[in-house]
């Protein structure tokens, strides 16, 4: 994988078996590339083998909605949805809020392939979208680690890369997420900026503002890549390595990139408002600056270039100083500084627990725990310190990048467990770097060892067909702007002129590396513990995709005695409600089921994942953990005619409405002050058996969760939370059963009309609570607080 | 009991007042039925009846046509209408269908529609034959109550008129109908008529004219689930490679009596028998032999509780919905399948080929409201036609499939109201030149030499500005 193989630009010959040997390697390369897209491709089917051609979990079911809508209305309509089927009764303008790359990518496969009369679904193809973009992933890998160290750490990086743990987790086939193509928009992205960097080439540095804006087209996350690049160019500014590639590499990206990205709706005026983006703003400002004195400096002899430093210095402060009190003072009038909650949360670990429960709910937005480092990056966690050493032997623009990308990458993976996704293809070049600087020396001195005695013409020829010996040298001399141009395609005219510069250096590096050359058991050895390590790695990947990442989550599976055993209530629930419920019915569920709710059932749902309105999920966490009448008066304020709640007590699945109810009490209280965390906990202890507090046995959920649960085993046992429940024998007032499933996964409760209530029910209420239920019917539909 | 005989007076009349144009009709007046027995299962909710008539000619002309009429409301149920006659004395009968088709009568007293048996040989003057007649009718039993919760069992309500209705004189006819449990509720009593275990006798009656008629309200529990495919597309796709796929498009609704109030599944687990009784739990698909890659799904995915049982003879799919089907509840599904060309597709001795399979619906037990059949022909066959049994609409579409450039032709059918005994073969012939075979491949390997061309003269040409 890592074997010495010679980009045809490296190798400086005239002689035919030589060229010929070049187009080996390069038609080698070019197969080895293209396999590894094929196992990037294969190896994320495991889901499609042992499950079904089926979307994933939540969020992609989103995805997979509004693609279905831009394939059946057209990108007009697209832009102009505005979706009544979900945050009823305020509903949400798709075209605006959502991250588009994703979508347009399916649709215009999806189109592209049915003009051409291959009738593949809309479904199908989203399904295997992923899959797909992860092999252009490795390939863009594969590019930008060639820029970095050439081929043969391209390569390796590239392999690396098609078979992370990490990056398949989100990018099996069916699991149809934003960030499927992302990572390989951020990976191409920071390939074009080192292009760039490394050629200087305008054509390349729009191309890269393209790219960028595909990137912003497609995920959040594209502010990695706006404060990443500033970081790079201040660094290099800072190191003395300012050049006119830097600023080529730099400027057209901030100006072009910014007003493509402020073409996304979603991202809109963003680009330039928010703090995310001010970084980039101030990074142009200086470069600008340091090519100006650079300029200054060229035409001004040097004593008049004294006195013009100390003039525009003082007063460029004054203008600096002025500049960033307003500045300051325009972050400061913004209540949350101008940052997004989840770019907060990134900045200060302990925002999103402290002050927003809705983002610290979602389990992706935890840290991660070490263990999770090992499963998703395996043995890169321990390759990556080498490819860092790697990349200061010696340092240039790209492996300073590189540096940079995998040390910013390493502290956001420790923040939120999900942005170990952009970690992941930072420790694939790095580590790649590393195996492929470890072959070469080790494969460099058995070579060495075996022919070195004979001649030193020999060493010379083993010397030079390795790339990465040939990067070394060539790094030396990057400040040059000629030697740049050395890893540009190859080009017959280019090649001649670097023909000359290079026989001296061979030699003096000849014997630099022989005494480099290492003993030929040890580098045996080690050459076989490194393939060990490798062969590891690919075991542990292949598990990883088969075992713990392939799992739909909407069909469960486990294994018994008896054989496969297939849970799948989900979708029995949910076909249900999509045949059996009028089409305007709205159902209420915890928002975790919004997205399957509307894309699989086609009913409108109160709230979904996408979060937006803190307000109205509270609503609903308000709702669930009041008792009956209270909760039935919320939901009828809403229109809402089915109650759905996920139990997962029959057969014991872990993730259910009962163990995400403490969010709902949290979330809902944070809005809606009379719900109390304490009131549910007996001595700061979550329980439902016989200890539990009134409160928690009074309250919808566990109502909705175990009504009549104690009739399947008589003792009323939940297998989640291992214990007896506390209230076995209750009724229902306002609610009534209408559908459960076959393991009881999901049920349905209908509302009962208003009818019930004024009957008999008034009283009750009246003694109870005296202010509370008098006037929520009408701030109901408002929604401020109907509590207060 | 006094509707019934103002009904009849009713009738009477308006015979009275109809006799000369009938008697004006020809065939009508000279035949008269002996005896006639007409047996009427109800177990399941497709309404199965058993005609035996004795046909006598006592006028003086041969006569080859017998009329059956039905009254108009009967008329939108009736799903299919066979007719058979016995040859042969005593020991060698032999059964032998005759044609049936709907017919006209210039002079149909209260809208009343007819079907016409021909007969193979004309009935002679003063001779006399059985006819064996069975017609099926679907949605003609009605819940009541309309609305049951999920622990009752549904009644049903079967209306029909104790006298057969029909153009001719009877001289003796006697009507059996078969409920599918003793629980029967009610049943008008029409003298003389008794009721044994799951068998209700009426008659027999002597000497009725034509268009006697007297309803009888039936009122029972019939517990069996009302499947009903509300819509069926078929699509059968045949591929000269070897392989004909079949996908079956379903929308099945439970037609009984509508489910009221909650579902408790701990009830419909713990007590399948008292909580459920008349839901729709599974199917059974009868599939043709040698079927292979089968599925099973819908909308949203794979519906993974079916089982493939087969053996040479055929192939028997069980499918469940995903949930039990209550009444009043729908399910769409889609189950798809491959089968061997061979088994199904002939050549003609013209060098045309055609296609033989069953027409209507692999579901047992179910009443498909209206089926689409498609029948897509490789790309490039002509001169398309379909042989079907029984009449159907018909008309040619076009389907552009996997890398078609001039489409395939789809021959559409469509019928409405069927019943399992719709299950008969029909025939699409068309010609069809195996050269096409060919076109796809060749034009893909045409496409990809193109490409490596391209990049050969890529990669030979140098296209830098400067030298």
């Amino acid at each position: 994988m890592a074997a010495p193989e010679t980009s045809t630009a490296a190798v400086p010959t005239l002689y035919t078996n030589n060229t010929l040997r070049n187009a080996f390697g390069g038609v080698l390369s070019f197969f080895i590339l293209l396999l590894i897209g094929v196992m990037a491709f294969s190896i994320r089917l495991f889901s499609v083998i042992k499950y079904e051609s089926v979307i994933h979990e939540f969020d992609p079911y989103f995805n997979y909605r509004v693609t279905q809508f831009l394939a059946k209305n057209g990108i007009y309509e697209f832009w102009n949805w505005f979706d009544d089927r979900t945050w009823y009764p305020l509903g949400r303008v798709i075209g605006g809020t959502v991250y588009p790359g994703l979508t347009l990518t399916a649709g215009t496969i999806w189109w592209l392939l049915n003009s051409l009369n291959i009738p593949l679904s809309v479904e199908t193809v989203c399904v295997f979208t992923a899959p797909i973009f992860s092999a252009f992933a490795s390939w863009a890998t594969y590019l930008l680690t060639k820029e970095v160290k050439g081929t043969g750490a391209g390569l390796t990086a590239a392999a690396l890369l098609a078979m992370v743990p990490s990056y398949i987790s989100r990018s099996v086939a069916g699991s149809y997420d934003n960030e499927a193509v992302a990572i390989f928009a951020l990976i191409f992205t920071f390939y074009l900026y080192i292009k760039t960097l490394n050629t200087g080439s305008l054509f390349y540095a729009t191309l890269n503002s393209i790219s960028y804006f595909y990137m912003v087209c497609s995920w959040g996350g594209y502010t990695f890549i706006i404060n990443l690049i500033p970081m790079h160019v201040l660094l290099c500014i800072v190191t003395g390595r300012f050049s006119s590639r830097l600023f080529i590499a730099y400027a057209p990206l901030v100006v072009l990139g910014t007003l493509l990205a402020a073409l996304v709706p979603v991202v809109g005026f963003n680009a330039v408002m928010t703090s995310e983006h001010f970084a980039s703003f101030l990074v142009f400002i200086i470069i600008h600056v340091v090519a100006f004195v650079y300029f200054i400096k060229g035409i001004l002899s040097p004593k008049m270039f004294k006195v013009a430093v100390t003039l525009v210095v003082s007063v460029g402060l004054a203008v600096c100083c002025a500049v960033i009190a307003v500045l300051i003072a325009l972050v400061a009038s913004s209540p949350t500084k101008g940052w997004s909650g989840r770019s907060l949360s990134l900045l200060d670990p302990t925002y999103a627990s402290k002050y927003i429960p809705i983002i610290a709910s979602v389990s992706e937005h935890q840290p991660p725990t070490w263990p999770s480092y090992f499963m998703d990056i395996n043995v890169l966690a321990f390759l990556v310190p080498a490819g860092i050493i790697a990349c200061f032997l010696p340092l240039s623009d790209a492996s300073s990048f590189v540096v940079l990308y995998i040390a910013t990458s390493v502290y956001f993976s420790g923040v939120m467990v999900r942005l170990m996704l952009v970690l992941a293809p930072a420790a694939c070049i790095t580590s790649g770097i590393a195996l492929s600087q470890a072959f070469d020396v080790f494969t460099g001195s058995i070579k060495f060892q075996l022919s070195g005695a004979s001649s030193n013409t020999e060493v010379d020829a083993a010397e030079t067909s390795s790339s990465t010996a040939e990067s070394q040298t060539d790094a030396v001399k990057t400040e040059k702007p000629e030697e740049t141009a050395k890893n540009r395609p190859s080009r017959k005219s280019k090649k001649k002129e670097r023909e000359h510069g290079e026989k001296p250096s061979t030699k003096a590096k000849a014997e630099k590396k022989r005494l480099l050359a290492l003993p030929l058991e040890s580098s045996v050895i080690s050459l076989l513990l490194l393939v060990l390590l490798g062969a590891f790695y690919v075991v542990h990947c292949v598990w990883a995709a088969a075992e713990a990442y392939s799992a739909p989550s909407i069909v469960l599976t486990s294994r018994s005695h008896d054989g496969l055993h297939v849970f799948d209530d989900f979708r029995e629930a949910y076909a249900w409600l999509r045949h059996n419920t009028d089409v305007d019915d709205k159902v209420a569920s915890w928002w975790d089921y919004g997205y399957q709710t509307t894309a699989m059932a086609n009913r409108t749902v109160i709230v979904d994942n996408n979060t937006w309105n803190n307000t109205h999920i509270a609503t609903v966490g308000t709702a669930m953990s009041s008792p009956e009448r209270a909760a039935w008066e919320i939901f009828h304020s809403l229109d809402v005619k089915y109650v759905l709640v996920v139990f997962g007590g029959l057969v014991g699945y872990p993730s259910d409405d009962i163990n995400k109810f403490l969010w709902m009490v949290r979330i809902g209280g944070g809005v809606f002050p009379h719900i109390k965390e304490p009131d549910y906990l007996r001595d700061g202890q979550y329980r439902i058996d016989s200890q539990a507090t009134p409160t928690m046995l009074n309250c919808l959920m566990y109502k909705l969760s175990y009504y009549r649960f104690v009739e399947t085993d008589g003792k009323g046992f939940d297998r989640v939370r291992q214990t007896e429940i506390g209230k076995k024998y209750f009724k229902l007032t306002h609610f009534e059963e209408a559908f459960t499933t076959h393991h009881w996964m999901v049920r349905i409760y209908k509302l009962k009309p208003p009818k019930n209530r004024i009957r008999g029910k008034t009283k009750k209420s009246k003694s109870k609570t005296s202010s509370t239920t008098s006037s929520p019917k009408r701030s109901g539909t408002k929604k401020k607080n109907p509590w207060q | 009991m006094e509707a019934p005989i103002r009904a009849r007076e009713a009738l009477g009349f308006i015979l009275f007042s109809l006799l000369f144009s009938i008697c004006r009709s020809s065939s009508l007046n000279h035949l008269l039925i002996s005896n006639a027995e007409r047996r009427i299962d109800l177990s399941s909710h497709i309404v199965k009846v058993y005609l035996t008539l004795k046909v006598e000619n006592a006028g003086s002309t041969p006569t080859s046509e017998v009329f059956l009429s039905f009254p108009p409301t009967q008329v939108d149920h009736l799903a299919t209408v066979e007719a058979l006659v016995t040859k042969g004395k005593r020991k060698k009968t032999t059964l032998v269908r005759l044609d049936v088709k709907p017919t006209e009568l210039p002079d149909a007293p209260n809208d009343a529609k007819y079907f016409a048996i021909y007969l193979a040989n004309p009935l002679k003057s003063g001779e006399s034959t059985t006819l064996e007649v069975l017609y099926l009718l679907t949605h003609s039993q009605e819940p009541f109550p309309a609305e049951i919760a999920q622990s009752e069992s549904q009644l049903v309500y079967y209306r029909d008129s104790v006298l057969i209705l029909s153009p001719y004189h009877i001289k003796q006819q006697t009507t059996f109908i078969k409920t599918p449990s003793t629980k029967v509720e009610s049943f008008t009593r029409v003298e003389p008529s008794n009721r044994a275990g799951t068998e209700i006798k009426y008659g027999p009656y002597e000497d009725h004219p034509p268009y006697s008629f007297s309803p009888i309200l039936i009122h029972f529990e019939n517990n069996s689930p009302f499947a009903v495919v509300e819509e069926l597309v078929r699509e059968v796709e045949i591929s000269h490679w070897g392989n004909l796929q079949v996908t079956e498009q379903y929308t099945l609704v439970h037609a009984g009596a509508r489910h009221k109030g909650v579902f408790s599944r701990v009830d419909f687990q713990s007590r399948p028998t008292l909580n459920g009784a008349s839901s729709l739990r599974y199917l059974l698909a009868r599939l043709p032999p040698r079927v292979h890659s089968v599925y099973y799904r819908d909308e949203i995915g794979n519906i993974s509780s079916s089982h493939l049982r087969t053996d040479s003879r055929k192939s028997e799919l069980e499918i469940e919905p995903r949930y039990p089907l209550f009444g009043g509840w729908k399910a769409t599904f889609v189950i798809g399948y491959g089968l061997p060309l061979q088994d199904f597709l002939f050549e003609t001795s013209d060098d045309r080929r055609y296609l033989n399979f069953t027409f209507g619906c692999p579901l047992l037990e179910t009443v498909v409201d209206k089926l689409t059949i498609k029948v897509v022909l490789p790309e490039g066959s002509k001169d398309p036609s379909a042989v079907v049994p029984f009449p159907v609409e018909q008309h040619l579409e076009t389907k552009y499939s996997y890398l078609d450039v001039v489409g395939r032709t789809v021959v559409v059918m469509e019928k409405k109201n069927l019943v399992p005994t719709h299950n008969s073969h029909f025939q699409v012939y068309y010609t069809f030149k195996p050269i096409f075979m060919l076109a796809e491949p060749l034009m893909l390997a045409s496409a990809f030499f193109l490409f490596f061309v391209a990049c050969v003269a890529y990669l030979h040409i140098d296209l830098s500005i400067r030298k």
